[in-house]
Parts: C-alpha cells; structure tokens; sequence
C-alpha cells in the first residue's frame, strides 16, 4: 500500500539548518538562544484564505448554519415534564445528577449508555473517515465552523484576501486602527455568545440569563463562560489551523481509517500535470490542465498546496475544489481538476485504468459491524432501561443472627431507585426462604416503603426464618420490590451458619 | 586551573576562570525568570514572618498579624458542625423514643449517629456489629438482661452495670463455689440441672439431686422454671444463650465463681440526644421488645 499522508518532512526542515548556523555568537552572548523561531518551532505564516463560491462552500454555509443553530437553540426548547422537574429539553443538572434529553432522561448510573453513545460516535466517525475522508473537519467539527464565522466577521471588516494583506502591511492608522478593533470586538461578542451558550444546558435557561446579568449565578457559570469566551476567541481567532495541525490528535490518528479507496479532496494528477501558465488560444495538447493560477491556494484555510498530495494539514473542506472549478469554467476546460476522488483511482488512470470506486472494503464491513453491534446494544440499554432498581447489601456483620429459640435472622439494607416522575409505594417479598418473614426496624409485619419521585430510597429488612426451617448454610434467595406496574427484583442469599453453629 | 577571567571565543561569554581538563566554566547569568521567582520568595517570606505565626521566643513564639492557629481554627470547625447538626440533635433531643422510631426521616438520623457513636464507644466490648462475645451480651439477637425496650435500653446504657454510680444495673450471682456456699458435688448436680432447663439430655440422678438445691437457692432470681428476671439481670437459663458458655464446664465455672460484667455509666459522658441514638440504634437493629 503506498503511504498516502507524508508526515516524515517538516516544511520547515530545509530552512532550519541554515537558520541554526544564522543564530550569531553575539546573540547567544546575550543569552537569548534563538531570537526567532528558528530553533524548535517555526513562527505562524499568516493565512489570508479569500473568499470562494461553489457548491461546497454552499454546502460548508449550510452546515454552519445548521450547527449554529442547533448549538444556540437547543437550550431554549422548553419540554413538558410534571411539575416539579425541568421544563428544558436538553439540560445536564450536575446538582441533582440527572441528565435530561426531551423524553430521556438519565441517571448517573446509566454512564454506560453515554459512553455507548460515544463509542458508536467515534466509529461512525471512523466509518464516514474510511469512506469520505475528514468531512467530520472539513464541515462540522466546532473549530472549523466557529473559524469558518470568524473569518466572515473578518471578511466584514477588513476586505477579502488582498484587502486584507494590505491592511496588515500598512502603517497604524485610523482606518486600520477602527477596522481591527471592530474585527476584534464582534470577535469576542461572538465567543460571549458562544460561551454564553453554553451554560445554558447546565441549567433552566430563562432563569439563568436573567442572574446571570445579576450577579446571582452560580460561580461555575461565570467561569465556564469565561473559559469558553478565552478559548473560542483564541482558537477561532488567533490559532485557527494551528489547532488542527498541532493541538487535535484526530489528523494524527486518520491515517489509520484512511486508505487508498477513501474519498478525499485530491488534484488529479493524471489530468493537471504538467501544469503551466496558458495563454488565451493556446493548444491544449501536449500539457495538463493545471494553469497554475495558486486559487486552490489562496482560497486554502490551511494555507496548504492540495496539489502535492494529500497531507496532514488537509481538512478535506472542498473550497479549493470550488475555486479550482470556478477556473476551469472559465477556461473551457471540464471541472474537477481538484474533486473528491480516491488515491486508487488517481493511479488508475495514471496507468490508463479504469477507475473503480469501492466503497465496500474490508474496513468499511468492520467499522459499520462494529457499529450496528455498538449502536444496537446501547440502544436497547437505553429502552430496556427498568423504571425502578433494587439493590442489596447484605449485612456483613453479624452475617446473622441466632435468636433465643433457634430462629435465623439476616438484615438487609435495599436501595430502591423510582425512576418514573411519581412517588410510588413498594411493597417488599422474599422469595427463596420458608416461612421466612419479613421485618423492619421497630416493627414487624409486611415491609413497604414508599420511594419519592425520581429518587432512590434506603430501606433496612430483616428476614426471621423460622427455627425449623432446616437450612443449608446459604440459600439462594431474591428480594422483589413491587409498585403496581413496577418491579424490580434482585439476587441475594440468606445465610444461616447451621453448619457452624455459634 | 587558571584563575585568570577572560571571553570564550566560540560564545563570546566570560569564562570564571575556572578550567578542568581544558573545560572552561562560562560565567553565564543565572535566567531572569530564576532570579525574579527567588525575589518572590524571599518577598513572601518576609511577609509570612510578619502575617503568620514563626519565630520560637523564650516565652512563646511570635503571633504574626493574623493570629492564625490550628487549634482556633479546628475550634471554629467544630462549633460549625454543632451547628451544622443542631436541627437534628434539637430534633433528638425533644422526641420521644417511640417517636424516633416511627419517624423514618428521625430514625434514619438516629441510626447513623448510634452507629458511629456505637463504633467509637460500645464496639470494644460488644463487637463493630454488636455480636458481643463470652462475657459480653449479644446486642443483635432477642435475649436480654435487663430488658429489651426503648426505655430498658436507654436506662442500662444512662447507669451503666455495676458501676457503683447510684442507679447503676446490678445483679447478685453469688459464687456458689468460691465461696463455699455449696460443695463442689452439689456444683456438679446443679450443672446438670441447669443443661438440662435449656433441654439438653442430663444425667437423671443428678437432675433429682439438684432440684431441692435449686428451688431454694436459684429460684429467687432465675423463677421457678428458670426463665429468668429481667428486673433482676436474671438471665434466662431455658433459652440457647449463654452469655459465658453453654457447654457444662462453663456452666459450672459461673456456678462456681458467680462472674458479672460490669459496663460503663454514659450518663455524663455522653450527651441525652447522643444515648438515645444508641439506643434506638440498638433496639431497631436486634429482636427488640
């Protein structure tokens, strides 16, 4: 298999030996080391990507919308629940550990069907990386969106690419002074917003923007705000590719989803090369279509060259697929010079083959097994979920009793977990022992608690049997907890010591 | 070793002087962030002495301008539990014994305090899961000898047993043996008659021997059919517990030498509220009466 991303050669190898040898002996003298980042990193190159139009920019305006949306709005949907509970659809009540999702709602002891949730997250990842390459980047991971709207305030404010470039190059000015401060600002009212956002599903939302502006909201929402406020403007505004070519580990872990059959933004080779300037009129024959224009570049929100391969920069967004497009029409030549296509299919055609596009790989079968299993199994988790838990522990010590006739005497403390939105009345059985009866604490007779709504109540159950009853030293029993409909039952044993007796 | 300054051509930086097997030492500064984390330090130590507590002196040691102390503050600490627990204690303080127990929220209050209290006070003798042991009663079964209700266990536990504090629990088992109240012959007849009350085969002849022994002088605390008095802290003979053994030689060495245990006076020492937790601990957790 040929090595599809080439991470083994740093852009900045060739300059860095040569920087090395620069750094005088009268600045080392200074104790300063390296005066620029010639040394362990190489300093930023600005990226100016200029705007471009097409269908997957359409597509790109599209999800960003879609995302933004889902992302402020979903807080706001308020949810009918009885009286008592939260009104919010989607709100995680780290105060009284409950997580509600409209009709879900779960208990902290359901971690597993979230962490299911998660696993079947990453392999359907997995599985659209394998046959689409990084959509997952390209088009709606948060830092591409949030950048991607960073970059039309930008936009909005200082000009497109040139404009842009020019502004930075000139001299402090009132112009350029009003157009960074506004840049700046709308920036930073955005990642308010967006970390004002996000406190949201962490409590009823109503309620929270109003104490927020008071003072009277909990610390934890100041800070997270605060925090998200920090990194949102930092990440989409200042760091932007930065983030994804050296603080996210998901480009560092694609290569393994990816192979040669896997759909990503690719220059055809076969078709562009060689490339060179073509004059208006000029025969086609004998050269690729490649005019070398550098739109793919300009446009580029990475700053990378898509025509030297696949790469590790790359977030498969497609925008230098529209500007490549855009090009082509207007030099009459067939679009998708740059397009999704395969490795295997390039070197097909390089070879005069047909191209085939095998979506069904061995790869593909497993991650989407691997899924349906993962999914399936969460997902009845999550609808065989029991209305009401009953949990036992045993006594340990005494592990029994001996009472003045003979009779055994075990104590248990059940925990019972109403998870309906009603208080409810369990009554409490022993199944396993004769005769066995049941007693609380202070009084003897049936034992029944009642469990409040959404709680979980204690209980302490003593199991008398009768001195007769000729036991084994531990007999398998069940305690059965019932509230009309509901019922939860859970295994226990009942221990008599009649083989070494006291 | 030279001791002579001069320039390190290859850094241009000063050497100290000092050279070992033609290595120079280059007498670079010491990194500013280094240098202003040490005037950090010493600026806070300076600092700390005047604030906080430091300086050992013949009759003490300095206060600082704060007056921190550990001791004042586990003080702080504790009153801010009292208070913490007040509506609870209050609670305790004012129900009645039956009303704790019926009160599942109150009694549940109780438990948890009797248990943690039981643990640091009552384990060592009775056991971490009130199981007792040879001299010391089960505190988890059904069998008791002053009495298995509310108030019984309220009261042993306020007066304690044979403690000599005026009201303390006290019970008279005389040693029969010791003493020479009977012989040792009638010591053994007496054993056999009490095997067989808790209805054990025993040796007949002795049973007959025993009887007239036992009608005039068991019978007074132990009653007719040897079932006990718990006014008395009689224990019951016809059950099968035995606070000191139940096999015939341990019966005759309480015949003989007339053992009781003695248990501590927590009136006083332990607060009304504290021993009622104990108490509805102890009842609610054992065949209480």
């Amino acid at each position: 298999m040929p090595t599809l991303i080439d991470n083994t050669k740093p852009k900045s190898e060739a300059n860095s030996e040569h920087g090395r040898a620069a750094v005088s002996a009268a600045a080392r003298a200074k104790g300063k080391g390296a005066p620029t980042g010639d040394g362990l990193y190489k300093p930023r190159e600005p990226i100016y990507p200029k705007l471009v139009h097409g269908t997957w920019r359409r597509v790109k305006w599209a999800l960003l919308i879609a995302t933004l949306s889902i992302y402020y709005v979903t807080p706001w949907i308020r949810w009918r629940r009885p009286e008592g509970f939260p009104q919010q659809a989607a709100l995680v009540d780290f105060a009284d550990g409950r997580f509600y999702f409209f009709d879900i709602q779960l208990w902290p002891q359901d971690v597993h069907i979230i962490t299911g949730l998660m696993i079947a997250g990453a392999l359907a990842l997995f599985l659209v990386t394998a046959l689409f390459g990084r959509l997952w980047c390209g088009y709606t991971c948060p830092q591409t969106v949030w950048t991607d709207l960073f970059i039309v305030v930008e936009r909005l404010f200082e000009g497109d690419r040139n404009a842009r470039m020019r502004l930075d190059a000139a001299p402090l000015s009132f112009d350029k002074l009003w157009r960074k401060a506004g840049k700046h600002l709308t920036w930073l009212g955005i990642a308010f917003g967006t970390g004002g956002a996000w406190i949201f599903y962490f409590h009823d939302a109503p309620t929270l923007i109003r104490t927020f502006w008071i003072g009277q909201a909990p610390a934890t929402a100041y800070v997270s705000c605060a925090l998200l406020t920090v990194t949102t403007y930092v990440f989409a505004g200042w760091m932007r590719e930065q983030v994804c070519t050296y603080m996210c580990p998901w480009p560092r872990i694609q290569g393994a989803m990816l192979d040669q059959h896997s759909l990503q933004v690719t220059y055809l080779r076969d078709r562009g090369e060689p490339r060179g300037a073509h004059k208006k009129g000029q025969d086609w024959a004998g050269r690729g279509d490649c005019i070398d224009c550098h739109q793919c570049v300009v446009v580029c929100p990475m700053g990378i060259d898509i025509r030297d391969g696949s790469q590790l920069e790359c977030i498969n967004c497609g925008l230098c697929v529209d500007a490549c497009d855009e090009i082509m029409s207007k030099m009459a030549r067939p679009t998708g010079l740059i397009a999704y296509d395969t490795d295997a299919a390039v070197a097909a055609r390089a070879c005069g083959d047909k191209a085939v596009y095998k979506p069904v790989r061995s790869r593909t079968i497993y991650y989407t097994l691997a899924l349906t299993a993962v999914g399936g199994l969460t997902l009845a988790a999550l609808i065989s979920r029991p209305k009401a838990d009953l949990h036992v522990i045993r006594d340990r010590n005494p592990i029994f009793v001996r009472m003045h006739d003979g009779a055994v005497r075990d104590g248990y403390t059940l925990k019972i977990t109403n998870r309906t939105f009603f208080d409810r009345r369990f009554e409490i059985a022993f199944d396993g022992v004769t005769g066995a009866r049941l007693s609380q604490p202070g009084e003897a007779g049936a034992v029944s608690v009642t469990v409040p709504a959404d709680q979980v109540a204690s209980v302490r159950v003593f199991v008398t049997a009768p001195p007769d009853a000729g036991l084994a030293p531990s007999t398998p029993a069940r305690f059965i907890a019932r509230a009309g409909d509901v019922q939860a039952d859970a295994k226990t044993v009942f221990l008599s010591g009649a083989a070494n007796p006291q | 070793m030279a001791s002579e300054r001069k320039t390190d051509d290859v850094t241009g930086v000063e050497t100290t002087g000092h050279e070992w097997d033609g290595i120079r030492e280059l007498d670079n500064p010491l990194p500013r962030w280094w240098l202003w984390t040490w005037y950090a330090c010493i600026a806070f130590a300076v600092g700390y002495w005047v604030l906080m507590p430091a300086w050992p002196g013949v009759h003490g040691y300095t206060k600082g301008l704060l007056h921190q102390s550990d001791r004042a503050a586990v003080g702080h600490e504790l009153k801010a539990l009292d208070v913490q627990r007040g509506a609870g204690a209050a609670q305790l303080r004012t129900a009645s014994l039956e009303q704790i127990e019926k009160d599942p929220k109150l009694q549940a209050y109780a438990q948890q305090v009797g248990q943690s209290v039981f643990g640091d006070n009552c384990a060592t003798c009775h056991g971490i899961g009130g199981t007792g042991g040879k001299g010391y009663p089960n505190l988890r079964d059904d069998v008791w000898l002053w009495g298995g209700k509310l108030e019984d266990i309220q009261y042993t536990i306020t007066h304690g047993v044979r403690t000599g504090a005026p009201g303390a629990r006290m019970s008279q088992m005389p040693a029969f043996g010791r003493d020479e109240l009977l012989k040792p012959e009638q010591i053994d007849d007496l054993t056999e008659y009490v095997v067989h009350l808790s209805n054990r085969p025993a040796d007949a002849g002795a049973i007959a021997r025993a009887k007239p022994i036992f009608d005039t002088q068991c019978v007074a605390c132990h009653g007719l059919e040897g079932k006990g008095d718990q006014a008395l802290g009689a224990p019951n003979l016809t059950d099968s517990e035995w606070l000191y053994g139940s096999d015939r030689a341990a019966i005759r060495g309480q015949i003989f030498a007339g053992n009781g245990g003695v248990m501590p006076t927590w009136g006083g020492r332990l607060s009304p509220e504290t021993i009622k937790a104990i108490s509805v601990y102890v009842h609610a957790n054992a065949g209480g009466q």
